[in-house]
Formats: structure tokens, C-alpha cells, sequence
């Protein structure tokens, strides 16, 4: 039987290092399924975060060969097996143990995010075309595999300043939402940082649901702040009607 | 006794799927202190991976459904075992359960006059099922999950409940470890909600996650709560067969709404044989029976599955539908499913059994305890339909919810005490598998059990089988009482096994003795050496399991009695 060298980081917020291990390869085997093997037959104590193993939970993001992926949805036979296979943690959050990271900031900023706040005589009348915009970046699963890509929070560190894709499609559901009443306009500028982005489409590339973070969520979020903040010929106009914005 | 931590709330809601998130929702809504205590991080739950949709007579695209059809539906599907006032409550509910998630942001598929889409299932008369393509559960658990974090609760993430404590005859606590740090925490509580979801880990083909291996049941039962209809495990008809790695995973019941048909390697449509008026679209138990003989009798494809073919709807319709079958299939199988049929081949799904509950209150026989969602029994019967769990979540998570809080507050002070020695215990029973200088590797005993669950507690089953699989449990519980543990308490998810093992011996235990004393077939029971129903001897009785001095005890008790308006509504015309 054929026999894959897995090379796992083994670590935690003290330091750590890679460790090589044997795995039989079956076909159609997952990254997962060679850390399982791991854990049942070497190294019990191997932690990893996982759920479905069906690419529907978002849990097991890591980095695979250096690049950011589902360990669940990465099949082995799609990697080059004549070296080892890396298995890192995401680098973008603060290691706990080995593969697991903690992505307890991701939670934090959600949180500050003004919700879903309908019209109090809701109507419930929505057409399929009204809500199909939404629906994309509802696809999102919260592996924070966007997060961990972009550079802003990967190489800036700019956590404080800056909220990250995932919370921009989260903010687009809600601006583009046919039912939501709030505007988050000043919130996306001032609190989650939108202008930071520079629209490299990193995240867009990682995403494992396909989502078209970029082009679909963050560039009509764009222009939607510079429309209202930056166009000085809606600021004159707003001037003229007195818009709450000015 | 080491340092812990502790915190105190009214209601202690174990579990963050739908049937937690809800009920957290409501308990808040009512003023209580609510704490959700997860095993995962928030929003990973298996509700997550629910596809088809979610059941409810809104009548949006088949006007003549009501809530008595539906009621109707489910006391059928589920072979007249169902509680009845559980069954009733869920089809009036359902409609305004699913509303308010859509007034809480959910966007589901629309019809052409923009109403909520609704689509066929197995066993249901109408087009009922609302939807979002096929992932509904997604698309719920976010709704909730937005709806929860705002909503005032503090969520412990990664956190696992080991013990329930009682103060006499009360719950007083519950106590736990957290996952990363491996450190204990005690939670003084009022109330606990078990909304801990299924036992599919129990097998080895499962469409379960990893955290399905029975905690709320085992919890419940060790703190004195009667478990009922423990022998009622769904076999999903279909899950994936092929490649390995994915074997037991889901394709979702929609696949057959949507129009797929099954067939034999022979090319035959072979559900004509077993029910030729409902044929794909026949309930679970009955199609997950078909394809096993099938394959059985030697009919079955290549890897040992029937084929589920969606192809003649064509490519655009299926990719818009079922988009997350589409990708499933061509990356973990490389199966175009808009081209080629796929292999199919039953697969551990749902436990219909579970914590026995008041149905209004979802009060367990416990003061303090309740439990909702697939933890808890009597709704289903003997076999649930699909799309009927997303419904049970909503309705019985919000009336646990509401249950919880109405006895916390009624209690006031919370002066409820928690025995010291009781907590030491729980503690030392958690750190043992470090001190045994030499025992089991935990993984290699899990694999035991599911061996033996898929072998002798399957989709057929006999005396003989069964009676192996008890002795074999009593082996493993002798095996599991001796771990051995290496590294530290930090994350280590070999640790973490040892617990969950302990869970799923019990449920396993509690699955084997039901299901020997069932001499009958009954939905998804099926025992080959009593082939019929027997509606004198267990056509009116629950299996009741509870803990007696330390074992567990088997017996019966009758069904409750239902009024005779809704006897009308289950054996008169439905439509």
C-alpha cells in the first residue's frame, strides 16, 4: 500500500515544531482523514477542530503545503506526494495547540455588527431576485479562511482597525438585505475599516463556498461609502436637501 | 480538590444547534439568565449540516395543506408511536415558527408570488418543506445564531458537560471541563436544557458529526430521567458510498424531492416492488430497507449502493437546487451528478428515541431538567420524516425554552446547594485516564463499538445479533473502564474520547435492550425473526429505559391516549 509522509506542526503558544508521520493512503482520502489516522494510531492527543467532514461546518481550516484550506476538503491525491505533506495552523490567529487556533476575535467583532433590523410592519412578499443577492454571502460557512489569507490581518495586524471579509460579506447580507431598515455605511468607514482594503481578492480565492467576496460584497460596499461620503457632487446635493449624513 | 471556575445563571442550555439556539432565545425573552454551553465553537452544530428543509403546513405552493394533514402525516410516518400531543403541537406550530425566523433575517427560496418555496418530501401529502436550496440547516442555524448573540446570553463555546448535579431531587448544577485548556467549570444553574442532538457516532456510517455521540441521553439518564424509544434508529436511505473517506455522508432526501429515481445495477426502478404509490418518495424506513435487500440479494452498483439518478432535470436546475450535492459529489467523488447517477447505501441519521418529556413543557421526569430537538423522545415515533426535525427544533426548542424559564422563575432565589463531594467525584472519574499506568487506547475501543453496532444493531435485526451485541457492549464498558491517556489536559481530543465513549456505551446499551424487547417490526425496528407488526402486544408502548441501583432498567409504558378529534384526523381521509 502506498504511504504518505505527513509532516504536522506539533506546538503551542510556547513554541513547537513539525513532526513526520507514516499514513496509508486510500483513495479519495482527505488531509483530515490522515490527522485522524494520526490521532488513532500515533498521537492521541493530536488536536485538531472539526465536525461534519463534509465541508458544511467551516471547523477545519488549515494551512496545507502553505496554503489556506479545509483539511476535510483537500483531497491528498490533488497534492504532490512525492515529499511530505505540511499541515500548519492558520497563521492569522494566536496558536492554542497544534492545528487549533484561537478564533475567538472573529466572534468579538461579529458581535459588534448592528443586526438584522426589519421595519416593524415587516411585509413578507419577496421575490426570488430580491433575495438571491443575499443569499450568496449566506453560503457562508465561518471557516475564516478569508481572514486568514488577507494581508491586512495576516501581515498588518490590523485587528483593531479592521473587521475582515467574512464580516464584510457579513455586513453586505445585512445593507443588501430587502427586509433591513439600518444604514452601516459610517459603521463599515469609521468602525470596521473598509477603506483598508485594497481589493487583491485573496480572500475570494480561498473561499471553499465559492463566494465572490470581492467583486460582489466588498467593491458595491465601496462604492456605496464613497458615494455617500467622497462624491462632492452628492455632498452638495445632500447639502442643498439636508441629508442626515452631512 | 483543584481550583474551578464557576458561573451562575437560571438556565443552562447544553448544546448550540437549533433546538439550544431557540431555546436560549426564549428562555432570554422571558427574563431568565441564560448560559449556552457548546462542545464546538458557535454556529458548527449538526443542525448545520441539516439540507432538505424544514417541514410546515404554510400552504404557500399546495393550498390544501393545513396543520391537520401534516399531523396526520407524522402520526403515520412515524407508525402511531408517536406522543400525540408532541405530534399535534409541532404541525399547529410549525407555520409561525418558521415565519419569525424570517422575521429575523432568514432568507428561504421564494415562490413566484414571493412567498416562502416549499418542496416535496418523503411521506408528506403536500409540497411542505421550506427551503434554501439544500442548505436549510445553514441558513437556520446563522438566523439563530445572530437572532442568540443579541439577544442578551453568554455562549461558552468549547465547553463539555460531564455531570448533571441535583440537590435532592432537583438540578442544582452542571459541571464540565473546558476543551482548550482542559480546566473544570461548574455551572450553578436553576434549569438545564439538554438540546445535545443525536448518537450517530455510536456507528461507524454515520451522516453524524463528531459531536453526536449521545451526551444529553447519558446525561439525563445518570441524573435519574426515563429515556423512551431507544430501539427507533433512522438509517437515512441514502448516504454516499464511494470514495471511503466519505462514506455514510449525506445526500440529502431533497435529491428524491426534486424527482431523482433509484434503480438496481439491473436498471430497475426497484421501490416498485416495495411501495409502488409513494416509490422514492415512500418514508425512510421503507426505502432504507429497499436499497439494503437490494444490495443484499446481489443487485447493487459496484461499490455496494443503488443508483440516485437527477441528471434528466438537467444541469441548471439541479446546480441551482441541490448546489451542495453538485459539489459534493464531483470533489469528494469526482461524479458529475448533472451527467451520471451516484451510489447511495443507508447511512446512521437520527435517534427518535431520547429523553422522555411533558410535551407542553419539555419537562423530563427530573425537576429542572429539560431537554428538546433530537435529544428528546416521543415526537417522531418510529420513524421520523424528513424535514420534521427542523421543525422540532424551532417548536420544542422555544417550548423548553419557555419551560426552563417559567420553573427557574418560579423557584426565585436560587438557594439550590451543590454537594462538594459529588463535584470531586465527577473531577477524579474526568483525570483517571492519566493515572492508569497501562490501559486502552480510546480511539481503538470507539472503533470496537461502532464495528459492533453496525453488526448487530443495524438496519436488520435479530434475537441472536442483538443478544451478541449486548454481550459485546459489556465487554467494551469493561475495556473503557481502564483508558490510558498520554500528554496533558490542553485540547487533547484523546482525552476528550473518553467521555464522549462513555456517553455512547450507554446510549448503545439503551438502543441493544429496547431493541431485544421489541418482538415486533415497527418503522426504522425491523427484526427479521418478527417481521409484522404486533399492534395488541406493542402497537399502544414506549420502551422506557431508567437507572435502577447503579443498572439499567427495561420496561414499558402504555402511550398516552389520544382524544378522539385527532383519532379522526389519523384514520379518516387526510386530504
Amino acid at each position: 500500500m502506498a504511504v504518505v509522509k505527513m509532516r504536522v506542526y506539533r506546538g503551542d503558544s510556547n513554541g513547537g515544531a513539525e513532526k513526520e508521520y507514516e499514513v496509508p493512503l486510500e483513495e479519495g482520502m482527505v488531509v483530515l482523514d490522515a490527522i485522524h489516522f494520526i490521532q488513532a494510531n500515533y498521537d492521541g492527543d493530536l488536536a485538531v477542530r472539526w465536525n461534519c467532514k463534509a465541508a458544511k461546518c467551516g471547523s477545519c481550516s488549515a494551512e496545507i503545503n502553505g496554503m489556506p484550506k479545509l483539511t476535510c476538503k483537500t483531497r491528498l491525491d490533488t497534492l504532490p506526494l512525492d515529499k511530505p505533506v505540511t499541515v500548519y495552523p492558520v497563521k492569522t490567529f494566536p496558536i492554542i495547540k497544534d492545528l487549533v487556533t484561537d478564533v475567538s476575535w472573529n466572534y468579538m467583532v461579529r458581535k459588534m455588527i448592528p443586526p438584522f433590523t426589519p421595519a416593524r410592519d415587516m411585509k413578507r412578499v419577496m421575490y426570488q431576485e430580491d433575495v438571491e443577492r443575499c443569499q450568496e454571502f449566506r453560503k457562508c460557512i465561518e471557516c475564516f479562511l478569508c481572514q486568514d489569507v488577507c494581508h491586512i490581518l495576516r501581515n498588518h495586524d490590523k485587528k483593531n482597525e479592521f473587521f475582515g471579509p467574512r464580516m464584510f460579506i457579513k455586513i453586505a447580507e445585512l445593507e443588501m438585505h430587502p427586509l433591513d431598515t439600518l444604514d452601516r455605511k459610517e459603521f463599515l468607514r469609521s468602525q470596521a475599516g473598509l477603506g483598508y482594503c485594497n481589493i487583491t481578492k485573496c480572500c475570494t480565492e480561498v473561499c471553499p463556498e465559492h463566494i465572490h467576496i470581492t467583486d460582489n460584497a466588498i467593491i458595491p460596499l465601496k462604492e456605496r461609502v464613497a458615494d455617500t461620503y467622497f462624491d462632492p457632487l452628492q455632498w452638495l446635493l445632500d447639502k442643498f436637501k439636508g441629508s442626515p449624513n452631512q | 480538590m483543584e481550583k474551578y471556575e464557576t458561573h451562575t445563571h437560571d438556565v443552562i442550555v447544553i448544546g448550540a444547534g437549533g433546538a439550544g439556539l431557540r431555546a436560549a432565545i426564549e428562555a432570554s425573552a422571558e427574563g431568565a439568565s441564560v448560559g449556552l454551553v457548546c462542545k464546538s465553537l458557535l454556529g458548527k452544530a449538526h443542525t448545520v449540516m441539516a439540507e432538505g428543509g424544514v417541514a410546515a403546513a404554510l400552504a404557500n405552493v399546495d393550498t390544501k395543506d393545513d396543520w391537520k394533514v401534516h399531523f396526520h402525516d407524522t402520526m403515520h410516518g412515524g407508525k402511531m408511536l408517536n406522543n400525540w400531543r408532541m405530534a399535534e403541537l409541532h404541525a399547529q406550530e410549525a407555520p409561525d415558527r418558521v415565519k419569525e425566523l424570517e422575521h429575523w433575517g432568514a432568507l428561504f427560496d421564494r415562490t413566484k408570488d414571493g412567498k416562502i418555496m416549499q418542496r416535496a418530501f418523503g411521506g408528506h401529502t403536500w409540497k411542505r418543506l421550506a427551503h434554501v436550496g439544500d442548505r436549510t440547516g445553514l441558513e437556520m442555524i446563522r438566523t439563530l445564531q445572530d437572532k442568540g448573540i443579541h439577544s442578551g446570553m453568554d455562549v461558552y463555546m468549547e465547553c463539555t458537560i460531564t455531570h448533571l448535579i441535583k440537590d435532592g431531587e432537583r438540578i442544582s448544577g452542571a459541571f464540565g471541563y473546558w476543551r482548550e485548556s482542559g480546566r473544570f467549570v461548574l455551572f450553578k444553574t436553576k434549569a438545564v436544557i439538554i438540546a445535545t442532538g443525536g448518537i450517530g457516532k455510536a456507528y461507524k456510517v454515520t451522516s453524524n458529526s463528531w459531536e453526536y455521540t449521545g451526551d444529553g441521553q447519558a446525561l439525563a439518564y445518570e441524573a435519574g430521567a426515563d429515556l423512551i424509544d431507544m430501539e427507533f434508529v433512522q438509517f437515512h436511505p441514502t448516504g454516499m458510498v464511494w470514495p471511503p473517506s466519505v462514506r455514510g455522508i449525506l445526500v440529502t432526501e431533497a435529491v428524491r424531492g426534486e424527482g431523482g429515481l433509484l434503480t438496481n445495477r439491473n436498471g430497475e426502478r426497484f421501490m416498485e416492488k416495495y411501495d409502488p404509490e409513494r416509490m422514492e418518495l415512500s418514508t425512510r424506513d421503507v426505502v432504507a430497507r429497499s436499497i439494503y435487500t437490494e444490495v443484499m440479494e446481489g443487485r447493487g452498483s459496484p461499490h455496494g449502493g443503488a443508483y440516485l439518478d437527477i441528471s434528466h432535470r438537467g444541469a441548471e436546475y439541479v446546480k441551482k437546487k441541490l448546489p451542495s450535492m453538485y459539489h459534493q459529489f464531483m470533489e469528494f467523488a469526482e461524479i458529475d451528478i448533472t451527467k451520471e447517477p451516484m451510489e447511495v447505501f443507508p447511512t446512521t441519521h437520527y435517534m427518535m428515541g431520547g429523553v422522555r418529556v411533558d410535551a407542553d413543557t419539555a419537562g423530563s421526569t427530573v425537576p429542572g431538567l429539560f431537554a428538546a430537538g433530537e435529544a428528546a423522545g416521543g415526537m417522531h415515533g418510529a420513524n421520523r420524516l424528513g424535514g420534521n426535525s427542523l421543525s422540532d427544533l424551532l417548536v420544542f426548542g422555544r417550548r423548553a425554552g419557555l419551560g426552563a424559564a417559567q420553573y427557574a422563575n418560579e423557584l426565585r432565589d436560587n438557594t439550590l446547594k451543590i454537594d462538594d463531594v459529588e463535584l470531586e467525584k465527577a473531577a477524579h472519574e474526568m483525570t483517571r485516564p492519566f493515572e492508569n499506568a497501562e490501559g486502552e487506547n480510546p480511539y481503538t475501543v470507539h472503533q470496537a463499538l461502532q464495528d459492533a453496532m453496525g453488526a448487530y444493531i443495524g438496519v436488520f435485526r435479530t434475537k441472536e445479533k442483538i443478544s451478541d451485541g449486548i454481550e459485546e457492549i459489556q465487554v467494551l464498558k469493561d475495556r473503557a473502564s481502564q483508558l490510558r491517556i498520554e500528554g496533558s489536559r490542553m485540547f487533547n481530543p484523546g482525552w476528550h474520547l473518553c467521555k464522549d465513549l462513555k456517553s455512547m456505551l450507554i446510549v448503545s446499551e439503551a438502543i441493544a435492550r429496547c431493541a431485544l424487547q421489541r418482538e415486533e417490526s415497527r418503522g426504522a425496528h425491523s427484526r427479521v425473526d418478527f417481521p409484522k407488526y404486533d399492534n395488541e402486544k406493542w402497537g399502544n408502548v414506549n420502551s422506557v429505559i431508567s437507572k435502577d441501583n447503579g443498572a439499567m432498567k427495561l420496561g414499558t409504558s402504555p402511550l398516552p391516549q389520544m382524544p378522539e378529534e385527532l383519532r379522526k384526523i389519523v384514520e379518516g381521509g387526510h386530504k
